[in-house]
């Protein structure tokens, strides 16, 4: 079967995907939960261990607290209370802090530092697993065993005012909400005014037993500003008028007899030293924990607070209000804060924490009898149940209450040790996924590879062997082979693998996949071998690589290898710059040799008026002064090149290591700068016109006007820019109809694009027509991204198309890349161009503000699209460019281009993704993998969808080619 | 072929001095300086390496006489001509000192050490070109496209200056990673790799001549 190279990469492309997404499903394992799908009930909490028979034990848990006031302040960084900052802007709690009855703690949060999660861990103590970063968007219900519900179960009556995440999480658990949206970053007071204002009321009565408040004013200066902002200092001011209020009135409400009061003060998250949240660096991670109650001892001055994690949070509350631990926890009660009861009450709470890991463990352990946790559990089990039994016969000698603390030292101990055994079953994997979906996409890798020579022909079509390797014998032994060896795994590893999981039509359809490309590949290689060993060396000329080929092979192989390392991950951006700017340099020298050894010969002929008079005829009809003003053109394109990527690089500090530094885009954000950004964004949007609208027809290039206009007002109407006739502040809006405008013109053009390509294919095979629907399409999704970009990221828009359309005058044309060649470089330039816009390897950086433009609420497909698409619009614009550039050029002179275009583009982009997976694998217990190694995973198997998508526009636009001759 | 042999065993002792000069170079300010070191005092042994080097590069190509050779013997002359070279040399300090910008060196931060290394560069590259060829932009251009050489010294010049630039290049790898070793501020890990890609170049350049010495036809001027 022969099938042109587009196809053949686009199919490679779909199957690396499905192997991309099996793999995903492995290495991402849903976290351990305990299997039983009821919740913890009251009756069936343990009884005090005991030796001997005394009816005395008691069952029953009471409540140490009587109501509850949690404050979460999102993005409450530890150094905002326990600092400098702390000091000086939250002196009420620092005095708390220092010289109340109070508790203080830095928990530690794990990474993802993303809301949702850090409220998942803080009401179920387990911790989320990576998953949980990607559904933050729009979180489901939460079904897992918490405290909310259980809180709920026993007739807490709950209160809950703050960040709408908790309503959708927890939508009839409150007796009384007020949800507020983080929907408007921008927003930082009106957030928090609408938390406030029902505390007053709320405070005075007293028909609840837990208030929650959530304020997101914080987390949102520090997205807008950073933790150094000067909004910073009001805000937490405020806030610790908020704590005083309420400490206070919590104090006034406590009577002689009735059980004391908590205030807790905590952080989801903290912020790290640009303001954003997400990884796992120290101020992200290290939050406020601070519990405020006259039951605690009153404390004689400060001492630094203890490290604690922040699950630890959960089986904390559960026990003070007298509630059962969540099935799920993993962590271990505090136990500073239980110092002020009685020593059996504290081995009480003790013992019925670690029964309940040891559940969870027995649960999500095979072999759990093996974990040293496990024994010193039952160790001080039965201790506690001597311990018991001297109690109740009365006997209150010193010996019992140091008896009595060498107990609680056993059960911490076991604490530590179940806590730290169940937070390692996080790194488990489903290695047969995993495997799987790896040999997958090696297979598809090595398809392509094998399939090079073929594919790069001048004819582009690659012969695969389908039908005679299905119909062989191999085939079918491989296929019993693959079935006996699922049998084999599934019946060994019992029901922990989701290929065991499928039933057995889709897990025939994946082995029968699987064997037909092993078989075909064998037989690819088998044709290769033979075709070798009958050629001999006849392709080995080393001297066909040119210094630009050298450095393609190597940048490319470079970049590959440089993912093993933690760094180069994280500072990805330092690579592709150093490489385009090595391309550009390289491209110079090129175009430098091509213009000056061209005037060199002419000056070594003999005489010079005869070139003269040879150069005419040469290349007709350019004249002379055509060629000087083109020469210099062309020579100053790289340097253009160069001087335009200088110029982005500092407008947005990406990566981990020079994050901190300032950037161009922070000084245009600030307020007062405001104008300057306005011109900006202004003259790039009237560059994008000028570049784009040359191809158009006259009713695309007036839909492109209006539509930049409608971006430029939109952007207005958001209040990130100014209209030259209305300086005075303006009402903020969602510029909803604004961005709808944009939109209708957006689908017009595309539309337009779309009946010209039609047009072209089906009616005449008119090429003009063809190449003018593409680069219709090309300026529709222009628009978009000039939509979609923030105004201070609207010149890296500009100046791509600054470079894209002087490289393809004056460049790729010139000098005669052929289509390999130019592929690699719109590659470069496209992943360039994803870390210009700001881009990271770090989730935190993916800007959601784009997946909400024109919509009224959170819709989920759009804003995921909308979210995706501004993300990748670097490498899509850049693949976008090349299928036009290609199309263009397949009519002129290389009719296999776009077949060559798409191959390498395919293969480009499964390179480091099939690399990237072995390494991932080898890694997976590397102390980054959560923080480093898997958000680039998440990346590149996005951008391999993205790629997918653009090879698949790719093979249609070759289809039309062949279709036309 | 006879004359081509004694032309390259004279390039190795000229190689040779010039690589003593470096190590001697890095050696000497420990006898003048207190608290020296390559790391500590980066900047020092850099101007030490670059003004060592330019010396006896100099010395070394007056002495052996391949420069070209001279059209006028007028004093006036020669006095532009040493004037043109020194102009040259720094627009080569300025064009290396803004590639490094390009690259992403800070503006204004490090200035300093960007055009230190940007001088280092250029005593390694420049300094050598204009000693061989003298201050003729032609004869660079045509020593620097493919297959321009004319004598084992052209062919030299495009190793040692090929090597220095690879050298560079790559000393910039470790910049990113986050090991906080001492050599991993700007400029050292550069002007380091620098160095060692110039030291190859100069060991490199005579054996590959040697080497491919059937190959190399070299046009008579
Ligand atoms: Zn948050
Ligand atoms: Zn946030």
């Amino acid at each position: 079967m022969k099938i042109s190279s587009s196809v053949f990469a686009s199919f490679c492309l779909m199957i690396e995907i499905s192997g991309i997404a099996l793999f995903l499903r492995g290495f991402f394992p849903a976290p351990i939960k305990s299997s039983f799908s009821s919740k913890t009930k009251l009756s069936d909490l343990p009884a005090e261990p005991l030796t001997g028979n005394n009816p005395n034990s008691s069952t029953i848990l009471v409540p140490l607290f009587h109501r509850v006031v949690i404050v979460l302040i999102d993005a409450l960084r530890e150094d905002f209370v326990f600092g400098a900052k702390g000091r000086q802007y939250m002196p009420y709690t620092q005095h708390l802090v220092e010289w109340g009855s109070s508790h203080s703690f830095v928990a530690k949060a794990r990474a993802p530092t993303v809301t949702m999660p850090r409220i998942k861990a803080l009401t179920t103590g387990s911790i989320p697993g990576f998953i949980d970063v990607v559904m933050n968007l729009n979180s489901p219900v939460l079904l897992e065993d918490n405290l909310l519900w259980q809180a709920k179960a026993i007739g807490k009556r709950i209160i809950f005012y703050g960040d709408d995440t908790w309503i959708r999480l927890f939508p009839k658990h409150f007796m009384e909400y007020d949800g507020t949206t983080s929907f408007f970053v921008s927003d930082y007071t009106e957030v928090d005014n609408n938390v406030t204002r029902h505390l007053d009321s709320t405070l005075k009565r007293d028909d609840w037993d837990i208030l929650i408040l959530h304020y997101l004013g914080l987390d949102h200066i520090g997205h807008l500003s950073g933790p150094h902002s000067s909004l910073i200092g009001p805000k937490l001011l405020e806030m610790d008028d908020i704590l005083r209020k309420i400490h206070s009135s919590l104090t006034s409400q406590e009577t002689e007899g009735s059980l004391p009061n908590l205030l807790v003060l905590c952080g989801d998250h903290g912020m790290s030293e640009t303001g954003s949240h997400g990884g796992s660096s120290d101020p992200e991670i290290n939050t406020p924990l601070v519990l405020i109650s006259s039951a605690f001892k009153r404390k004689v001055g400060m001492d630094n607070p203890g490290t604690v994690e922040q699950v630890d949070v959960l089986p904390t509350l559960a026990l003070g209000l007298g509630l059962p631990i969540s099935q799920n926890n993993v962590g271990c009660l505090i136990s500073p804060v239980f110092e002020h009861t009685s020593l059996r009450d504290q081995l009480r709470f003790m013992h019925l924490n670690s029964f309940q890991l040891i559940c969870l463990l027995k649960d999500s352990t095979p072999n759990f009898q093996k974990e040293e946790g496990y024994e010193q559990f039952h160790f001080a089990e039965k201790s506690h149940g001597n311990w018991i039994k001297l109690y109740l016969e009365g006997n209150t000698s010193e010996v019992l209450s140091n008896l009595g603390r060498k107990v609680l030292r056993q059960y911490v101990d076991a604490l530590k040790a179940l806590s730290s055994a169940l937070s390692k079953q996080l790194g488990k994997y489903d290695m047969y996924s995993m495997i799987v979906g790896m040999v997958l996409v090696l297979q598809v890798l090595m398809a392509l590879l094998l399939a090079m020579p073929e594919a790069l022909s001048r004819g582009a079509e690659v012969e695969i062997p389908l039908t005679s390797s299905l119909l062989s014998l191999p085939f079918y032994m491989l296929w019993l082979l693959c079935c006996s060896i699922h049998v084999l795994v599934c019946t060994s590893a019992g029901s922990s693998c989701y290929l065991c999981n499928l039933s057995w039509i889709p897990a025939l359809a994946a082995i029968t996949t699987f064997s037909a490309m092993l078989c075909v590949l064998l037989s690819m290689a088998g044709r290769k071998l033979a075709s070798g060993a009958k050629t001999g060396t006849k392709n080995v000329n080393g001297s066909g690589f040119s210094e630009l080929d050298v450095l393609l092979l190597i940048g490319t192989l470079g970049n590959v290898i440089s993912l093993g390392s933690s760094s180069f991950i994280e500072e990805e951006h330092q690579t592709w710059y150093f490489m385009i700017n090595t391309l550009c340099l390289v491209i110079f020298q090129d175009v430098c040799c091509k213009y000056f050894r061209e005037r060199r010969n002419s000056s070594d002929d003999d005489s010079y008026l005869a070139s003269k008079q040879d150069l005419p005829s040469l290349l007709s009809p350019i004249s002379e002064q055509g060629i000087g003003s083109h020469k210099w053109l062309a020579l100053s394109t790289p340097l253009l090149t160069l001087a335009c990527c200088r110029l982005l690089r500092s407008l947005n500090q990406t990566g981990v290591q020079w994050m901190h530094l300032p950037d161009l885009s922070h000084w245009l954000n600030r307020w007062e700068h405001k104008a300057e950004l306005s011109l900006l964004s202004a003259a790039s949007l009237l560059l994008i016109f000028f570049f784009v609208q040359k191809c158009c027809s006259l009713v695309s290039k007036i839909a492109l006007a209006l539509g930049l206009l409608g971006v430029y007002s939109y952007r207005a109407a958001v209040g990130n820019v100014l209209f030259p006739w209305q300086l005075g502040s303006r009402d903020i809006s969602k510029g909803t109809v604004e961005a709808r405008f944009v939109y209708i013109f957006i689908l017009g053009i595309l539309f337009t694009g779309s009946k010209d390509l039609l047009r072209s294919q089906v009616i005449t095979a008119d090429s003009r027509l063809k190449s003018r629907g593409l680069w219709e399409v090309y300026s529709g999704i222009v628009l978009l991204c000039a939509l979609l970009f923030r105004p201070h990221n609207l010149p890296v828009l500009a100046c791509s198309l600054l470079i894209q359309t002087t490289m393809a005058q004056y460049i790729w044309k010139e000098l005669q890349y052929d289509a390999a060649q130019t592929t690699i470089m719109h590659y470069w330039f496209g992943q360039a161009f994803f870390y210009f816009q700001g881009n990271s390897n770090n989730i935190a950086t993916v800007d959601i503000s784009a997946g909400f433009v024109g919509l009224e609420s959170y819709l989920a497909i759009p804003a995921i699209f909308l979210t995706a698409f501004s993300t990748y619009s670097g490498p899509l614009l850049w693949a976008c460019h090349l299928v036009c550039y290609l199309s263009s050029a397949q009519d002129s002179w290389n009719p296999a281009s776009v077949g060559h275009g798409c191959y390498c583009f395919a293969l480009l982009r499964s390179i480091p993704t099939v690399v990237y997976i072995i390494l991932v694998t080898a890694l997976r217990y590397h102390l980054f993998i959560w923080s480093v190694f898997s958000p680039k995973l998440l990346y590149e198997a996005m951008h391999t969808l993205v790629t997918t998508v653009v090879c698949i526009f790719f093979t249609a636009m070759d289809q039309n080619h062949i279709g036309q001759s | 072929m006879r004359d081509l042999e004694f032309n390259i065993k004279g390039m190795v002792s000229a190689h040779a001095i010039i690589a003593s000069s470096i190590f001697i170079a890095t050696l000497m300010p420990h006898f003048f300086a207190e608290k020296y070191s390559v790391i500590g005092t980066h900047l020092v042994w850099l101007y030490s390496v670059s003004g060592s080097v330019a010396v006896v590069n100099i010395t070394i190509f007056w002495l052996l006489g391949i420069s070209p050779p001279p059209k006028k013997h007028t004093l006036s002359y020669k006095v532009s001509k040493v004037v043109r070279s020194c102009l040259h040399f720094i627009a080569s300090c300025l064009f290396f000192h803004v590639v490094l910008v390009l690259y992403g060196a800070t503006l204004l931060e490090s200035a300093l050490e960007t055009f230190s290394l940007a001088v280092l560069l250029s005593s390694f590259t420049t300094l050598r070109c204009l000693c061989v060829l003298g201050p003729n932009v032609q004869a660079w251009i045509r020593v620097f496209s493919r297959e321009g050489a004319m004598s084992i010294w052209d062919t030299s010049l495009q190793i040692t200056t090929a090597c220095t630039v690879i050298g560079t290049w790559v000393g910039a790898f470790p910049i990113p990673l986050d090991w906080d070793r001492p050599w991993q501020v700007w400029p050292i890990s550069c002007s380091l790799g620098a160095t060692f890609g110039f030291l190859t170049g100069l060991i490199i350049a005579p054996g590959w001549i040697y080497w491919h010495r059937k190959q190399l036809t070299y046009k008579c001027k």
